[in-house]
């Protein structure tokens, strides 16, 4: 009861000053020239802590730490391309011509931005689509992730767990967190640095410094499972087996997916838009470099250094994945929980509440636009103003909240990371040689962007339904049609398509612009003004 | 080195540092630089996110 009290009573203190920024960034853009003039623009560190708050998630924190409990430290690949592709690449090379399309396009939405830039509403309708339809996928991780610790920190059936998460989410959403988020999420992003740096801390203390930590993790090497060690693992402070099938999930699926996958984020890519000049994006980059290291960095670090902890506890004796019970979800939880002081643990369950609710917050945002202004006004309407749009949008948006519940529910365990990196991997596949195109080249044709969208979503499709055995042993579309479950063999079962599908979606769409009708010099012109 | 053999993790360790470091390094040395003036497209654009915002 008194772990119930504290919960309502955290919950509450950060519904009301979430709900408070929300209102106080919605008020703040209501007048244009104060916004733009003025000087009151987004400040680089609300942006970058807004964009690092919405990148990062639960799904980060505690599903990829759980992976790293089960892979090692070769997770830090993923924060390194964390940093490198998504602040480095993403903010000084594809942020600021996103800027200046964007808004020469008047653009809203990240399939808005490529629709308008090739003059398709298909693209448009597609893009959206498929967005509304498969990020619940993505979404549901994130909710997971949150409902996991919610289950071991305050003892509660994971079912309550989600429900409990369920409400909090509508409640926030009714009291106005889709609007204004920016400074809600850098308020939640602020959250989040604190409790991972005192994570950090506190698990290199407890295991004798960074040093020891690390050398009692290497020494472990005899405890790793039969069973992992026969797919290739080689210890926590090793790769696994060079091109065994441990090695290609956790470089194609995981490392590659998700790192190169961060690149077209829908949500992500939007933020850009709403800063004033190149110059916060510049300035942005310092603290979404630090925000990172310390999120990503520090989970996959101490996930994988849980292993230390639980094995050289009498109280437990075995290494994480054995002690979570075999579902790597419940890792991060289940340390946080025996090896933290109670008072961090209140505090990390802020750091995920916040983590939860800033990522799910633009998911449900990028939903309602995808389906009401992209699919339903664009593609159906071919953009004729509807008075059904705000009908719609709020509509997708309920039925994305009830998606992403069901799935919460219906998804088996240890599938956070996998989920994720699921939708990262599909969504550079589809969406990552359009954006390109529509960035750095002016060759690229209307043709030739929806025939390697399609290429991508289609070959994606295949590849999950016959190939990756993970996947298509778990549809069950293959067992049906040919009585296997996969139609290839290793090391293909085990490959990510994002390693196959990525670069013939890239080249069909480089092939196709060559041979068809190129867009008008004027529009590109209008497109391309003001980019340097 | 670290503690940890594998040269393949410890240099992901300190690549990741460095690149931090490097955000850090590249936001300082620019932090004046790239101011633009608001373009007639700006403000337009502002007034149809605020649509958007209504919406939701």
């Amino acid at each position: 009861m008194d772990n119930i009290l504290i919960l309502t009573i955290i919950v509450v203190i950060y519904l009301f000053v979430v709900g408070y920024l929300g209102y106080y960034g919605f008020r703040k853009t209501k007048n244009a020239t104060d916004y733009l003039v003025a000087g009151r623009n987004i400040h680089p560190v609300v942006m970058a802590l807004s964009y690092g708050a919405t990148f990062i998630s639960t799904s980060a924190i505690v599903g990829f730490g759980g992976a790293a409990a089960l892979f090692g430290m070769g997770l830090l690949w993923l924060t390194f391309l964390n940093i490198f592709v998504g602040i480095i690449i993403a903010f000084i090379c594809f942020g600021k011509p996103t800027r200046h399309i964007g808004r020469n396009l008047d653009v809203h939405t990240f399939p808005e931005l490529l629709g308008r830039r090739f003059q398709s509403s298909f693209i448009q309708g597609f893009g959206g689509l498929i967005i509304f339809i498969l990020m619940p996928l993505y979404s549901a991780a994130v909710l997971i992730g949150a409902s996991r610790f919610l289950e071991a920190t305050f003892a509660v059936d994971y079912n309550v767990a989600l429900l409990i998460y369920t409400l909090i989410i509508c409640a926030y959403v009714l009291a106005g967190g889709l609007k204004g988020v920016m400074y809600a999420d850098a308020f939640q992003g602020a959250i989040m640095l604190i409790g991972m740096v005192f994570l950090l801390i506190f698990t290199y203390l407890k295991l004798g410094g960074v040093l020891v930590a690390h050398q009692s993790l290497a020494a472990m090497v005899s405890q790793v499972p039969d069973k992992l060690a026969s797919v290739g693992h080689l210890g926590w402070t090793h790769m696994p087996k060079l091109g065994s099938s441990l090695w290609w999930t956790l470089v194609s699926t995981i490392v590659l997916g998700v790192g190169i996958g961060v690149l077209a984020q829908p949500q992500l890519t939007v933020r850009f838009m709403t800063v004033k000049s190149n110059k916060e994006l510049n300035r942005a980059v310092l603290i979404g470099g630090i925000f990172i290291l310390m999120t990503t960095g520090v989970a996959f670090t101490v996930g994988s250094l849980s292993n230390v902890y639980f094995f050289n506890n009498p109280e437990f004796g075995k290494v994480s994945l054995a002690v979570a019970g075999g579902n790597i979800d419940k890792i991060i939880p289940l340390y946080v929980n025996n090896a933290m002081p109670v008072w961090f643990v209140y505090l990390f369950t802020l750091t995920l509440l916040a983590a939860a609710m800033s990522t799910t917050s633009s998911h449900f945002h990028a939903m309602g636009t995808s389906i009401g202004r992209d699919f339903f006004e664009t593609a159906i309407l071919k953009g004729k103003q509807s008075k059904y749009t705000v009908l719609i949008t709020r509509m997708g948006i309920v039925l994305a909240v009830l998606m992403t519940v069901v799935l919460g529910y219906k998804l088996p365990g240890s599938i956070i990371a996998i989920a994720t990196a699921i939708f990262f991997g599909l969504c550079a596949s589809v969406f990552l040689p359009t954006y390109m195109g529509t960035l750095f080249w002016r060759g690229m044709t209307k043709a030739g962007a929806i025939s390697s969208m399609l290429t991508g979503f289609f070959g994606t499709t295949l590849w999950l339904l016959f190939i990756h055995k993970k996947e298509s042993a778990a549809l069950g579309v293959c067992q049906f049609i040919f009585n296997k479950p996969t139609l290839a063999k290793f090391p293909w079962i085990v490959v990510d398509q994002i390693v196959i599908i990525l670069p013939i979606a890239f080249v069909v769409g480089i092939v196709v612009s060559l041979f068809t009708k190129k867009l008008s010099q004027e529009h590109l012109d209008n497109c391309f003004k003001h980019v340097k | 080195m670290l503690g940890i053999d594998d040269p393949q993790i410890w240099v992901v360790y300190f690549l990741c540092v460095i690149s931090s470091i490097f955000c850090i390094i590249y936001g300082i040395s620019r932090w004046n630089k790239g101011d633009e003036p608001v373009y007639p497209e700006d403000k337009k654009w502002l007034e149809g996110e605020k649509k958007v915002e209504e919406v939701l």
